[in-house]
């Protein structure tokens, strides 16, 4: 199989036409002593019926969170996706589509674009936002971009409350673009306001925090942004778990200037962790800053409505080297999924999406404090992860968990030493009662 | 059609001197060049700039160009009212499209500048070549 | 056309949650913390659909029609692709879910970075970055990082005037300075530029292979040999992969590093702007500075390593765009080692017919044997005041979407034109055919093109205002505007 559907008789015609009498002829710009001589080396072709069942198999060697009670979130979630969210995704005139440049004929895409950028700027309460980024994790290190270059200055502050893996990232970046990490402390699973207070100097460009937190918590926003405001540093806010938007208040009324995130959550499956859903939203002021694509309303020559990218000269196919970023390709039809979800569970479906949440963690938080030797560790409000301090290794806890066909917490002492005895739970929509209850059986089981 | 009171760069820039200050802006023909023009990035006022140095960014649909600093000084005052109406640099470039003031650091450089004789003599030059 | 939000009529629904179930915990979430109102629209699930249904209706895809936009590579995008990543195992599982659960998805991806190295010649790819421009900020990071260990301080990225907008931008992004090198009048790198640029401070020649003229870089042993000769690396843009698979490796051409786009080359849709898929593939000497994790196989079993020595770090969360992984996965298994070369060839042969067709109407300004794409130029059509641009609007009425244009730079009214190997010879004869009554119209009755579009759902709509005084969210009261 090829997709080629020109036949045999049909590519002669064409090399009539061309005068040529074998395709080879084309490639004659190709210095012989470097093409392949061999064939390469991969499997034997495989026809529809046999790749169906070759992946097929390679697909049930997974695990299938439809299988398994899942109470692992930290940073990809399983939630409820409608089924029209799928459905509507597979309209080939979207999903085979580009970018669209052309914008009469590409109407559709930039309709949604506009709307999925008005939903994320009602979620944040922000004034501008992006067509999409690559991932939560890149859109949280193109803001901290963004703040150096708007302010010129160096140091990005950011919390160890923030996902770990984003600060991997953003590390990484830092790296290459000559900017200077500083990590302040937590205290009691928030970031440590104290310890904020005494970094911040003058060559911070930014302070970074995520809300919820890594660990679920509910950071103080208003505090931390007035901190950063009064250093003339930019407050950049971090959401992951954008459900909860559906029940708190958008970081923009605490004052942040850009919201950045992963929107996952909203009608997108795991897919094993990607393609995810990055966000990026800005106040006013940082409108012509932001990177990536921006769809924008504007009329045709009859006086009609309609849609059109726009901003592009802050992209790299117009200003190349002074380009704000150089994204090109981003996540539209996740944006898509993510658009048509918030459609269809609308102004009341999310806020009770968000409150099944909440009710269903804190219930689950109770019954697992009252197993004998679990406590929670942290005593502060949280929306619907929250950390568990085991009586043994929550590695064993969940081995044994698995067994069970339940998917524990993650092990947060991967990337926070001190809490090695520590599982980070998180329940959603999709956790029923009977769910909760055969995790905190199991977990009680499992004791001495 | 080039104000006589201004002087001019090869870039397309023009600069009209009064007192210590100077006003920069972009002359008839960059405009026309440039086509519809979209945005403008200045720099911060009380910045200091080099004879050469990129002072601001003009974006328009098909093309981001310098503006660059026809001589050195501190930037004093910037045409904010471009940022809400960057048209007024195609529609009035030696008047409400100004673009900065600067003040006037060396004077000795105003002389290497070009009069509007001169100026127009080199637009020519430069139509003919392209 | 409405906007979602001006569909909504208070107090409908489009979801039926379950109630929470569970004895009820008083918030203990500040008041202040607690949302007062949400502005999403309130619809029922009828109303979401045939919103998003005509929206779709407003929206052309490969799936529509002939979608030439060079450099993109537009092709058909197997259905089957779908249906496997929508496979419940790969769609619904969790990145921090156990290795030994994750057994499928590891040895998917392990496997699927041992064909991209048989294909390009490379001896390591990872598969985090999520797209080409990604990939290229990925690939001058490692560079930076493999000089720095080398202790030198090299600072110039030699990039051909030719290059995709992403070089230059990626480029200055990790603190690199950019030099130009022209092209010359055959299309491709100028050698005696290139020897004059490349010296001790040359860290890397970023180059399109072949390039986005379309033209091979017939020259490029020696080109990496200049670049190789003053100790520099020499990365490929790997956009242009689908005129080459099976027929050359870029290892073989003295590449170092490069990217793929799995969106382009392997069939996996574009969706309207991405997701994507950008591996970078690197030799021997800088897997060590690959991001980690990498995926190994000890014995039976596929692992995530952690441990790469002189890693970048990370680039992505988790482990990249897996669902896309999943469908270029299925492509080449699918074609194997003879359809990878039948796609390079008949895709070159398309290419190549349909220029010759074109340039009986049109300026085409290096006119030699194309490879998967070519670029002819609006300039003749220019003289009786037709644009490029508006050639672009009237292929719009005749059903086509237009090619990429005013891109590359050094071409001016420049169109470029990529059929892919995925379109039929009475296709390429249908747009032919439509170029050419564009071209009489020109001459003929330049009004009608320039006046274009006239049949599709919105007139030309008016880019200028659009920049100049930006809208950019929904507020009730620009409805009306």
């Amino acid at each position: 199989m090829n997709f080629v559907p020109n036949t045999k008789k049909e590519r002669e015609e064409m090399m009539d036409f061309l005068g040529i009498s074998s395709i080879t002829e084309l490639f004659e710009d190709v210095d012989a002593g470097i093409r392949n001589k061999d064939d390469l080396k991969l499997p034997e072709p495989m026809s529809e019926i046999e790749i169906i069942d070759y992946l097929g198999e390679l697909s049930s060697s997974n695990h299938n969170m439809q299988d398994f009670a899942c109470f692992l979130g930290a940073g990809a979630y399983y939630h409820f996706i409608p089924s029209v969210v799928d459905h509507l995704l597979l309209r080939g005139e979207f999903y085979t589509s580009y970018t669209p440049y052309q914008a009469e004929m590409s109407q559709g895409m930039l309709q949604s674009i506009f709307e999925f950028q008005s939903m994320i700027c009602e979620l944040t309460g922000m004034d501008a936002a992006n067509a999409s980024m690559y991932d939560g994790a890149s859109a949280l290190s193109e803001a901290a971009i963004l703040a150096a270059k708007y302010t010129e200055k160096k140091s990005i502050m950011i919390s160890k409350a923030v996902h770990p893996e984003y600060r991997h990232v953003l590390k990484t970046y830092a790296n290459a673009f000559g900017l200077k990490i500083l990590e302040t402390e937590m205290e009691n699973g928030l970031s440590d306001i104290k310890d904020i207070k005494t970094k911040l100097n003058d060559s911070c460009a930014c302070v970074i925090v995520q809300f919820p937190n890594f660990f679920g918590n509910i950071e103080e926003l208003k505090e931390i942004g007035d901190l950063a405001h009064k250093n003339d540093s930019i407050f950049v806010t971090n959401v992951v778990e954008p459900i909860s938007l559906g029940l708190l208040k958008p970081p923009g009324a605490f004052g942040a200037d850009v919201v950045v995130g992963e929107a996952q959550a909203l009608g997108n499956p795991l897919n094993y962790g990607g393609p995810h859903l990055g966000f990026m939203a800005t106040k006013e002021e940082f409108l012509k800053k932001i990177p990536g694509r921006i769809s924008g309303l504007t009329l045709d020559t009859s006086g009609e409505r309609g849609f059109i990218l726009t901003l592009q000269t802050r992209e790299q196919h117009i200003r190349r080297e002074r380009a704000t970023s150089n994204i090109c390709t981003n996540q539209a039809l996740n944006a898509l999924a993510a658009t048509i979800y918030l459609a269809v569970m609308g102004k009341h479906g999310l806020k009770e999406a968000a409150e099944i949440c909440y009710q269903r963690a804190h219930y689950a938080s109770k019954k697992i404090s009252d197993v004998k030797g679990f406590e929670m560790r942290f005593s502060v409000p949280f929306f619907n992860e929250f950390l568990i301090e085991c009586p043994k290794s929550p590695k064993e806890i969940n081995r044994t968990l698995l067994s069970k066909n339940i998917l524990g917490g993650f092990e947060v002492g991967k990337y926070y030493e001190e809490m090695e005895n520590c599982m980070l739970l998180c329940v959603t929509e999709m956790n029923t009662k009977s769910q909760i209850d055969e995790l905190v059986n199991a977990i009680a089981e499992g004791l001495p | 059609m080039n104000p006589k009171d201004c002087k001019y760069t090869k870039e397309h820039e023009w600069i009209k001197v009064e007192g210590s200050v100077a006003t920069i802006g972009i002359t008839n023909f960059a405009q026309e060049q440039l086509g519809d023009i979209v945005s403008v990035e200045f720099p911060k006022v009380g910045k200091e700039f080099s004879i050469g140095e990129s002072l601001a960014l003009i974006d328009s649909m098909k093309t981001t160009s310098d503006v660059y600093a026809p001589i050195s000084g501190e930037i004093l005052e910037i045409n904010s009212e471009l940022e809400s109406r960057p048209e007024l640099l195609n529609e009035d470039p030696y008047g409400e499209g100004w673009i900065l003031k600067l003040n006037i650091k060396n004077p000795n450089e105003l002389e290497d500048l070009m009069n509007a004789e001169e100026y127009e003599a080199h637009v020519e030059k430069e139509a003919e070549g392209a | 056309m409405k906007l979602i939000f001006e569909k909504s009529v208070s107090g409908r629904m489009g979801v039926t949650l379950p109630k929470p179930g569970v004895p009820k915990s008083d918030l203990n979430i500040p008041e202040e913390y607690l949302r007062e109102d949400l502005n999403l629209p309130e619809l029922s699930e009828i109303d979401v659909v045939r919103h998003y249904t005509s929206l779709s209706l407003k929206n052309f895809g490969v799936d529509s029609g002939f979608y030439p936009l060079g450099s993109c590579t537009m092709k058909y995008n197997p259905k089957i692709n779908e249906s496997i990543a929508s496979f419940p195992g790969f769609r619904n599982s969790h990145p921090y879910q156990p290795e030994g659960g994750s057994q499928g998805a590891l040895q998917l991806m392990y496997k699927l970075s041992n064909y991209l190295c048989e294909i390009t010649g490379m001896d390591a790819f990872t598969l985090q970055p999520a797209a080409g421009a990604h990939g290229e900020l990925t690939g001058l990071m490692m560079a930076k990082a493999y000089l720095k260990k080398k202790g030198e301080e090299r600072k110039n990225i030699l990039i051909p005037d030719s290059a995709h907008g992403t070089n230059p931008a990626s480029s200055v992004g990790c603190g690199f300075d950019t030099i130009k090198i022209e092209t010359n009048r055959k299309g491709t790198v100028d050698l005696e530029a290139l020897a004059a640029a490349a010296d001790e401070n040359t860290a890397v020649l970023m180059i399109t292979n072949p390039n986005t003229l379309g033209i091979f870089e017939k020259d490029i042993v020696n080109i990496s040999k200049i670049v190789h000769s003053h100790g520099g690396l020499v990365y490929l843009d790997g956009a242009n992969m689908n005129a080459m698979l099976g027929i050359v490796k870029p290892r073989d051409m003295g590449v170092d590093m490069m990217h793929l786009n799995l969106h382009k080359t392997f069939s996996t849709p574009h969706g309207g702007g991405g997701p994507g898929g950008g591996p970078v593939g690197v030799r021997e000497f800088l897997k060590d500075f690959l991001p980690a994790p990498i995926i190994e196989k000890k014995k039976d079993k596929y692992i995530l390593n952690y441990d790469v020595t002189n890693s970048i770090g990370r680039v992505k969360p988790f482990y990249g765009n897996f669902g896309v992984m999943v469908k270029a996965f299925t492509y080449i298994r699918m074609l194997g080692s003879q359809g990878l070369k039948d796609v390079a060839e008949n895709a070159v042969l398309n290419a190549n017919y349909l220029m010759r067709k074109l340039k009986e109407d049109y300026l085409l300004p290096y006119d030699v044997v194309c490879k998967h794409e070519f670029v002819i130029s609006g300039e003749n059509q220019k003289k009786d005041g037709v644009s490029t641009m508006d050639i672009a609007k009237r292929l719009l009425d005749y059903g086509f979407h237009p090619p990429t244009i005013y891109f590359p730079l050094i071409v001016k009214e420049a169109m470029m034109i990529e059929p892919t190997e995925t379109e039929s010879k009475q296709t390429l004869d249908e747009f032919a055919d439509a170029m050419h009554k564009i071209a009489e119209e020109a001459k003929t009755n330049p009004d009608i093109v320039k006046s274009a579009p006239h049949i599709t759902p919105t007139r030309r709509l008016d880019g200028v205002l659009a920049a100049r005084k930006p809208i950019v969210k929904y507020k009730p009261s620009d409805s009306d505007v």
